[in-house]
Order: structure tokens, then C-alpha cells, then sequence
């Protein structure tokens, strides 16, 4: 009985987190369509269903119809598989991720350092990607890769120890939970032992924007410069695969700073006022999006950083910052006891 | 040491600067015209292919067929052919065909010609699948025109 | 310049800029031999998109040769019709009516806004920021427009006639411009703000391709590169044609020699040249648009002539040898986009593949025009 209970929840859960990161996949491409479209004062897809809602399914289509080519001299155990590896890892990290109170696949005790893990994952398929494709553009932008996510993986981890030093467990849940009671209690301001509050959540940002290869920060498939990077040989569901793994990367970088910094589900107002100050799920969501929304604005205003920009933004600047606030962090929890 | 703050602060207000430039962009209209279901009336001067008058009181053109038009054409696109008509002064026109694939609107023709028979046409969303479409007949045009 | 014993080595690999790709503005084929990032030779491969305008020069009697002026550059047509009409103006003796004058510098100069815009917005755009591609191109076609409605072309102009202008202006076109000038105006400090100041393209341009004013004289650079350079020469001050002594403007020279230096030089050319459009629209007279006597066939006296013109590029010079006869005996187009780009071979050693491609545009490489 337990067992059969148990095995219905697991599917539901992995039929619904396939589905929401394939639709978040799918929308957030309309999403940043239309968004981008509006910046530059045009009006982006709207032949394709009301407003283009349909056309990332249009895209879909055929993205699924075109034939999927295998240069010769590929080496094609790593070609097949570096898709395949993007997108597995941002699956499965939903596992972790707590919407609200009871939506939940697994309540991991360890979550945070299960994300962190899955993510650098996400690396060496894009590595694998570039080398693989027997072309002199994919090795070059898999290199700059390799470096662009080492360096910045250390201010996020420095960061992510913070706020477990200041939750003092690394569930997910539990973190939140320590976030309760309005705006004031979010771990975005020092008031929990955060020291340098609203830069901490900035250099976070800007992290996971690196990590996920977002303009701009988006050296990897510099469109001007190098044709399309790592997945230049890609066509097909390969490019399918790839563009997907790309958002969900950033849903999930989304929803981990919900989480670590705004309070996940809980409203920035009081609980004692009625609907507005309830948690819920649509909280965490509205949260989530908003981050996202402001990816995308910040991809089509910047121009993209050059290397040494890059690794002089992460090395000289970022991780001092997170450093010092380590420590200052660890001062400061002592203090508030 | 100070440098080192400054930097990050100006570098850091000139991208808030930045974003809130887009952003305000993002809730203004679009500027762009929907074509074909919008579409741009030209200007009078646009260049389209060109065409004859039609002389309002004679009801024809005003052609002479003395052939400047085709002389002074860098690329050789009009071919002109007057005849002597019995009982009217001066050479009639007989044909006056335009091949509208070599044209590159220079205006050559409508400068040197003398009674000032040709014009630009304001004709602009031509699209065919055979070049014989744009080898105009222009006196055809011209009597099929109102 | 054989790179012969350079590419033997194991440790480089050839990378071709090819024909086809997103930043080069055209066909241009560069053979780059790098060492991981890092370019250490550079060689521009030209010739795609040859079209024999010399050749044509010299079949073509001298009034048929002037649509091919509107095709060498097609972003700044109206200052190559200036400068061959004006060559043949000088050869034949006609004298132009002020008016006309008037008119083609007021539209040329709006050619040049227009033709910086389309480069600022280009350049932008190889640097990875899409967004102020477009809005260079909303100002750009509210230029179009006004420029479509004088001329009839919206790129390719063949607007200027031997002896004056092919038509003339209507008081809705000056207003038209004065009431362009004010709204860019208010365009080029968002332009700052979003671009210019923008700390992100700054350490993508500063110091990246620094160009020494003794390797522009080497090479013949001219235009905003050698602006950028330190050198005060522009073509508009330093030879004046047409009524440009007459208009008071100033010509922006930055002395660092990289490429934000070139970037602030055509940003300042722009504003500069709506100053000499306003004077222009308060001083323009009335008048006829074309020289009374100008004959049917022009038959120069034998012998070489040469005129130059500050296009939006740099300095663009004909010189036509001429022998009694109603054709060009031959016709030597000099563009100034050929030597700009010659810097790049030598510049561009030790550069960063991302820096290259920054410089390059900063050179603002129009390909056509280089292989004519």
C-alpha cells in the first residue's frame, strides 16, 4: 500500500517537472521573444496564434522536422552525448527545488549542495560539445567556457556558504523557513546576519547569469564573432536539446536565488494581512519571474565583456566581496547570537 | 586603493543607467509598420520604372522619338522606334519597350529628354518569378492607363 | 608579406574569417593565424566583390558614369556623386548656382548622419548589443525619408546633376530636417547613456588597437580613423570645396589613437553635422537649381584631373585622365575604406581574436567600396 501511494507521488512529480521545465523552456523563448521585440520598439511574433503563444511550438515543430547531421570526424560517443548531458542535470535538479510548503519532490537534507553539484555538471557538456565537433570555432568558444565557469562558480559557492552559515542547515526548505515574516527577514538584508545584504544578491545574480552563459556573459556562443560556439555543429533536437538546457539552467538559477535571498514563498508583507500577506506558491513563482525578466532585459541592453574583463570581474572583484562577507557574515551571527 | 571603489561604483550606476534606458523603451509603441497589411503611401518623387505622360489635352504622349532617352542610357535598357507617318510632321512612335532588369534609376533619360514625355512611376511592390515581366511595353502602358 | 615561416610552426593554426560571417560588413576574407586566442598574422583576402567601376569608367561617357557613384559606397552615396560631379564641374568650366550648392551640401551631410548611424548601430551590434542597432535605425529612417523625398532613393542616390541638382527642395524638406535635428538632439545623450558610457563597451574599447599617428601617414589612413589619431586633417577645412569655408563648424580629433577614440570621433561628426545642416537651412537663398549652359556632351581638354572629398569614411579621391573624348581616358577611384583597412595586418598582432573584430569595426570597413 505504502509502496504503491509512493510510487504514483514519484510519478506525478516527474511527469510534472518534465513539464514544467519543457513548457518554461518553450515560453520563456516566446517570453523573451516578445520582451526583446518590445525593447527594441517592434512587435516580435504575432502571426502564430494570439499574440505568437503558439509559435515556440511552431519552433518546435520544426526544430523536431529538420534531419540531424553528424559531421564526419566527429567523435560521436561525446557528440551524442553532450546534449543529452545538458539537459538531464537541469531535470533533475527539480527534484530539489521546493515551490512551496507541500510542493516538494524530495525534502533532501543536503539540497543546496545537490544543486551546486548538478550544475557544474552543465560544464563539461559544453566542453564535450566544442571538442567533439571536429571545428576550429566550437574548440575555441568550448575554452573560453571552461574558464568562464570555473571563475565563476567560486563567488557562488562562497556565497551559498554564507547563507548556510547563516540558516545553519543546508535544506532548502529549511532556509526559507528561516526567512519568514515579511521583507524585513528575507536574507536580501542584513538583518539575518547577511552582511553585505543587497551586494551579496547582485554578485549571486551575476553568477548564476555566468554560469548559465547569459548574455553578457554569453562567450561561449558569441553570435558576431563566432558563428555559434560550442553548438555551431549542432542541428536538430541537438540545438533543440542545448537552447532547452539553456533556460531551464535558468529557471533553476532563478529559483535558487528566490530561495537563498527573497524568502522563496513568503510575501514581502506581514502575515497578518489578508490574501496579500499569505505564502503560497504564487509568491515564489512571481519572485522567479521577475528574476527572469530582468535576465532578459539585461541580455538585450549590454554589449558582451571581453575575457580578461570577465576573469578580472570575477578574481579581482567578486570573490574579495563574497570573501569579506564570509567573514564579516560569521561576525555578525555571532553578534545577533 | 580608492580607484579601485570608484571604478566599481561608476561602472555599476552606468549599467543602471543602461537598464533603465531599455526598460522605459520596453512600455513605448512599436514604430514598425505591418506590412502587408499596413502599407506606406511613396512620395511623389519616389523613382519608380519609368513611364509616358499622358498629355491631358492631346490625350496622348509627347514623345518625339528623337531617341536621347536611349542615347544617354548607361545601361542600355530602352529601345526606341519612331517611323515617318504620312500627313504628321516629325517621326511617330512606334515602340518603346523598357527592360526594367538593367535599369538603376539614374534619371538620365527623364534629364536629357526635351519635351519632357517620360516620368518616374511610383510603382514599388513588383515581385515576379520570370524576367520577361519587367521588359515594359510603355506604350501599351500608357492606353491601358486611365 | 609571406607568413611562410610562421605558419610552419606547430603551435599555430589558420582560422578564416570568412567570406561569409556576421562581423565582417560584406565579403571580406581574412586568413588569421592564431595562436589559441591570440592573433599573430592577419591577412585580408579582398577581391569578392570586384565590379570593374574603373573599367566602367572608361565605357561609359561622363554623365552615364554617375550611377555608378551611388554604388562604390552605398552608405554615403551622396558624397561620391559630390565629388565626381564637382571634378567635371572643375574640368568642363560650369559654374554652379548657390542654391544647389546649398542643397547638396544640406543633403550630404545628411547622408553622413545617416551612414554614422548605420555604423554606430553595426558596430554595437559585432560588439553583442542588439538593442541599439534599431534604435540607429529609427533615426535612420526618418532620414530615408526625408532623403526619399528629395531624391527618390532611399541608399543608391543619383541625386546631383553637371551644373546643379536634379530637382529642387521644398520648404517641407527644411523643416523637415530642422524638426530631425532637434529630435536627434535628444537621441544622441540616450546614445551616450546606453553606449558611450556603458562600463562594459568601455573596457571593450580602450586601449584595444592603438593606431600611432606615424602609422596612419605610413599607410594613408584618413577620415575618422586618423582623427582618432591625433592628427587634425579633414578635407572639409583643410581643402575646402563647394561652400564649406563659408559654415562655421569644428572637426573632433582625439589624440589616444584606440578605438573608443575613433568611436567618440564619429559620435562628435555627427552632432557637428547637424550644426553645418542648421547654417545651412538659415543661409540657403533662393534661386534656380541648374547652370543655364551646361553642354549636352562634355569634352574636356586632355589632361589629368584630380578632386577629393571628405566622405563618411575618409578622404574619397578621383582622378580622371582625360583625352578630348566624351569618355575617361581612365578612372582612378582612390577609397579611403582600402587604406584604412590596410592598418589591420600590422595592428592587429597579439590581439585578441574579440579585439580584432572590434577594431575592425571601428575602422568602419564598408567592403564594396574597397573592391570597387
Amino acid at each position: 500500500m505504502d509502496l504503491g501511494i509512493n510510487v504514483f507521488e514519484v510519478f506525478i512529480y516527474l511527469v510534472g517537472f518534465i513539464a514544467f521545465a519543457a513548457a518554461n523552456a518553450a515560453y520563456l523563448v516566446w517570453v523573451e521573444r516578445k520582451g526583446a521585440a518590445h525593447i527594441q520598439r517592434r512587435t516580435g511574433p504575432k502571426e502564430v496564434g494570439p499574440y505568437g503563444l503558439l509559435q515556440p511550438l511552431a519552433d518546435g515543430a520544426k526544430l523536431m522536422s529538420k534531419q540531424f547531421i553528424i559531421p564526419e570526424g566527429v567523435d560521436r560517443p561525446l557528440f551524442l552525448l553532450a546534449p543529452i548531458m545538458t539537459m538531464v542535470p537541469a531535470i533533475m535538479i527539480f527534484v530539489t527545488i521546493p515551490f512551496s510548503e507541500t510542493i516538494l519532490a524530495r525534502d533532501f537534507n543536503i539540497g543546496l549542495l545537490m544543486i551546486l553539484a548538478f550544475a557544474s555538471v552543465n560544464v563539461l557538456a559544453l566542453l564535450m560539445g566544442g571538442w567533439a565537433s571536429r571545428n576550429k570555432y566550437a574548440v575555441i568558444s568550448a575554452a573560453r567556457v571552461v574558464s568562464q565557469n570555473i571563475a565563476y562558480e567560486i563567488p557562488m559557492l562562497i556565497i551559498a556558504i554564507t547563507i548556510v552559515l547563516i540558516t545553519g542547515s543546508m535544506n532548502l526548505t529549511e532556509i526559507v523557513a528561516g526567512q519568514a515574516g515579511g521583507i524585513l527577514h528575507w536574507n536580501l538584508l542584513p538583518t539575518n546576519g547577511n552582511f553585505l545584504g543587497p551586494i551579496t544578491f547582485i554578485i549571486f545574480f551575476i553568477c548564476s547569469m555566468a554560469e548559465t552563459n547569459r548574455a553578457p556573459f554569453d562567450l561561449g556562443e558569441a553570435e558576431s564573432e563566432l558563428i555559434a560556439g560550442f553548438h555551431t555543429e549542432y542541428s536538430s533536437m541537438g540545438f533543440g536539446l542545448f537552447f532547452m538546457g539553456e533556460y531551464a539552467n535558468i529557471v533553476i538559477a532563478a529559483a535558487l536565488t528566490t530561495i537563498l535571498f527573497l524568502g522563496g514563498w513568503y510575501s514581502p508583507l506581514p502575515e497578518t494581512i489578508p490574501y496579500a500577506g499569505a505564502s503560497s506558491v504564487a509568491w515564489f513563482l512571481v519572485k522567479m519571474y521577475l528574476l527572469i525578466w530582468m535576465v532578459v532585459l539585461i541580455r538585450w541592453t549590454y554589449p558582451r565583456v571581453t575575457l580578461w574583463s570577465l576573469l578580472n570581474l570575477s578574481w579581482k572583484i567578486l570573490i574579495p566581496f563574497s570573501l569579506f562577507n564570509l567573514l564579516a557574515s560569521a561576525g555578525l551571527v555571532k553578534f545577533l547570537g | 586603493m580608492a580607484g579601485y571603489f570608484t571604478n566599481i561604483l561608476g561602472g555599476a550606476k552606468s549599467l543602471v543607467v543602461g537598464l533603465s534606458i531599455t526598460q522605459r523603451q520596453f512600455f513605448k509603441k512599436p514604430i514598425t509598420l505591418q506590412y502587408p497589411w499596413e502599407s506606406l503611401e511613396m512620395t511623389p518623387r519616389y523613382r519608380g520604372h519609368i513611364q509616358l505622360i499622358k498629355n491631358a489635352e492631346s490625350g496622348t504622349h509627347q514623345c518625339i522619338s528623337c531617341g536621347m532617352c536611349e542615347k544617354s542610357c548607361p545601361s542600355d535598357c530602352i529601345t526606341i522606334k519612331g517611323e515617318k507617318q504620312e500627313g504628321v510632321k516629325g517621326k511617330v512612335l512606334v515602340k518603346y519597350e523598357l527592360d526594367f532588369t538593367k535599369c538603376s534609376l539614374c534619371g538620365q533619360c527623364i534629364a536629357n529628354c526635351k519635351p519632357g514625355a517620360i516620368e518616374f512611376s511610383r510603382e514599388y511592390n513588383l515581385a515576379s518569378t520570370r524576367k520577361e515581366d519587367f521588359h515594359y511595353d510603355l506604350l501599351k502602358r500608357l492606353k491601358e492607363q486611365k | 608579406m609571406s607568413s611562410q615561416p610562421l605558419s610552419q610552426n606547430q603551435e599555430y593554426f589558420e582560422l578564416n574569417l570568412g567570406p561569409q560571417h556576421p562581423a565582417t560588413h560584406g565579403v571580406l576574407r581574412v586568413k588569421l593565424l592564431m595562436d589559441g586566442e591570440y592573433i599573430v598574422d592577419a591577412e585580408p583576402v579582398l577581391g569578392y566583390i570586384h565590379r570593374m567601376h574603373e573599367l566602367m569608367g572608361e565605357n561609359r561617357s561622363w554623365a552615364q558614369y554617375l550611377p555608378n557613384m551611388g554604388r562604390l559606397d552605398y552608405l554615403s552615396a551622396l558624397s561620391y556623386n559630390l565629388g565626381y560631379v564637382e571634378l567635371v564641374e572643375k574640368m568642363a568650366g560650369i559654374e554652379v548656382p548657390e542654391r544647389a550648392e546649398y542643397i547638396r551640401v544640406i543633403t550630404t551631410e545628411m547622408n553622413r548622419i545617416s551612414s554614422h548611424l548605420l555604423w554606430f548601430g553595426a558596430f554595437v551590434l559585432d560588439l553583442g548589443g542588439f538593442t541599439p542597432l534599431l534604435y540607429a535605425f529609427d533615426d535612420r529612417e526618418q532620414i530615408l525619408d526625408l532623403l526619399e523625398s528629395v531624391t527618390g532613393s532611399r541608399l543608391t542616390y543619383c541625386y546631383y546633376l553637371f551644373g546643379g541638382c536634379y530637382n529642387d527642395v521644398e520648404d517641407d524638406f527644411l523643416s523637415g530636417c530642422l524638426a530631425f535635428i532637434k529630435r536627434m538632439r535628444t537621441r544622441l545623450p540616450m546614445y551616450h547613456n546606453l553606449v558611450t558610457k556603458n562600463v562594459i563597451l568601455r573596457q571593450r574599447l580602450e586601449g584595444v588597437g592603438p593606431v600611432s599617428a606615424e602609422m596612419c601617414r605610413k599607410y594613408g589612413a584618413t577620415g575618422p580613423v586618423l582623427r582618432g589619431s591625433g592628427i587634425h586633417y579633414d578635407l572639409r577645412k583643410n581643402e575646402p570645396y563647394s561652400i564649406y569655408p563659408e559654415l562655421d563648424f569644428d572637426v573632433p580629433v582625439y589624440p589616444e589613437g584606440d578605438s573608443m577614440a575613433r568611436f567618440m570621433v564619429r559620435m562628435d561628426e555627427m552632432e557637428q553635422s547637424m550644426r553645418i545642416i542648421e547654417q545651412a537651412i538659415a543661409k540657403i537663398p533662393e534661386g534656380p537649381v541648374m547652370a543655364e549652359k551646361v553642354p549636352k556632351m562634355i569634352k574636356p581638354a586632355a589632361g589629368d584631373y584630380y578632386h577629393a572629398v571628405e566622405a563618411a569614411r575618409g578622404t574619397f579621391a578621383i582622378r580622371a585622365v582625360s583625352d578630348g573624348k566624351n569618355q575617361a581616358y581612365r578612372m582612378k577611384l582612390r577609397s579611403p575604406t582600402f587604406s584604412n583597412l590596410s592598418l589591420f595586418q600590422e595592428a592587429s598582432r597579439g590581439m585578441l581574436l574579440a579585439d580584432g573584430l572590434a577594431f575592425m569595426g571601428s575602422l568602419d570597413l564598408v567592403i564594396p567600396e574597397i573592391d570597387r
